[in-house]
């Protein structure tokens, strides 16, 4: 009979207590470790430096400028379109530039892809005689001393790399070196991609 | 005295040296909210600098697109979506209101109710122990009772 009777508290207040007080003080110890996992997670996140382009899905914006190595030569948006392309933000004082500079040549001479370049906040004089002493992978250039175009494009800093469809709509924008890696693992495939659409 | 005055001197030469471009601008209104925007716009290139802060190329660039877009007759909020459109939440310290950001607005509110949810309850439970010893008692009382009924 006393048995059926349910007690009134679940959890009596004289013996557990002990257990119970571990296990508040366990609690701590528990969150620490959630906030270290999620901490230790956010450093395998990408660099906080790389930023989203806002720019993706949309039309390559208009320009006017002058080409390097042809000055009377104007360029617009109008002649980026028409294959799928990379467009490259260049410039002398850029030490990633040079870097990537081989694997740009080759991409151009080799995967047949043709690469525009916006000489970026630079000097065209220098400009010139650096793609004279490393060669030339562009079709051509387009000059942009006051970074405006570069501005319009939502670039940071140099290189930074654009893949347009035929049609001049961004489709990828890749920050920094373009290593042979970048091109094998990501800027292939999408070209190869882009292609096949009509 | 001289300590004092020399102090006084070095606070000045120190706050001139936070002016980094020479813009001109028509009226003091302008130039306000000049410095205002770059205040508020983060250096794309840093993690943690604003435009007015910051020494890089792209925020001397984007210092010189606020002050051209300001003489422009633009407007703040103008201002703000030009730079909004080209570099994302990422140049905003205030980020907008929208899907991705709502944690980010909202998060901390949220912590604050669910952190005052469980403090009320845990105050409450701790009240109500002290109410249930009683009716523990009670029920005790009564279940002794037809116990000492039997013997």
């Amino acid at each position: 009979m006393s048995e059926s009777v349910p007690t009134p508290t679940p959890t009596s207040r004289e013996a557990p207590q002990t257990s119970n007080l571990r296990r508040i003080l366990l609690i701590p110890l528990a969150l620490f470790f959630v906030l270290i996992t999620i901490l230790a997670l956010g450093f395998r996140l990408e660099d906080p430096h790389l930023l989203p382009s806002v720019l993706i899905d949309r039309p390559f914006p208009e320009f006017s400028l002058m080409e390097l190595e042809e000055p009377e030569r104007t360029l617009t948006v109008q002649d980026l379109k028409g294959e799928v392309a990379l467009v490259n933000v260049w410039a002398t004082w850029c030490p990633n530039c040079l870097i990537e500079h081989p694997e740009l040549t080759r991409i151009a001479k080799e995967e047949g892809v043709p690469i525009y370049g916006i000489n970026y906040n630079d000097e065209s004089e220098k400009a010139r005689r650096w793609l004279e002493r490393h060669g030339n992978p562009y079709r051509f250039n387009m000059v942009d001393n006051e970074g405006k175009l570069g501005i319009d494009l939502g670039v940071y800093g140099a290189p930074e790399t654009f893949l347009l469809d035929r049609h001049g709509v961004i489709q990828f924008k890749h920050v920094g070196t373009v290593t042979p890696e970048v091109w094998s693992s990501t800027l292939k495939p999408l070209i190869e991609q882009l292609r096949s659409k009509s | 005295m001289r300590g004092f005055a020399f102090v006084v001197l070095l606070t000045i030469s120190l706050s001139g040296v936070a002016a980094i471009d020479a813009y001109s601008f028509p009226n003091d209104e302008l130039r306000d909210r000049y410095h205002t925007l770059i205040d508020e716009l983060r250096c794309p290139q840093c993690l943690n600098t604003n435009l007015a802060g910051s020494d890089s190329m792209i925020s001397k660039d984007l210092r010189r697109e606020v002050h051209r877009l300001l003489l422009e007759g633009q407007t703040d909020e103008e201002v703000l979506d030009f730079m909004y459109e080209r570099y994302g939440d990422f140049i905003l310290y205030e980020p907008r209101i929208k899907k991705g950001t709502i944690a980010l607005w909202f998060g901390p509110l949220a912590l604050l109710l669910v952190a005052l949810l469980i403090g009320f309850r845990v105050a409450r439970r701790k009240t109500a122990v002290v109410e249930l010893s009683e009716a523990e008692r009670e029920k005790i009382a009564q279940l002794i009772e037809p116990s000492n009924e039997k013997t």
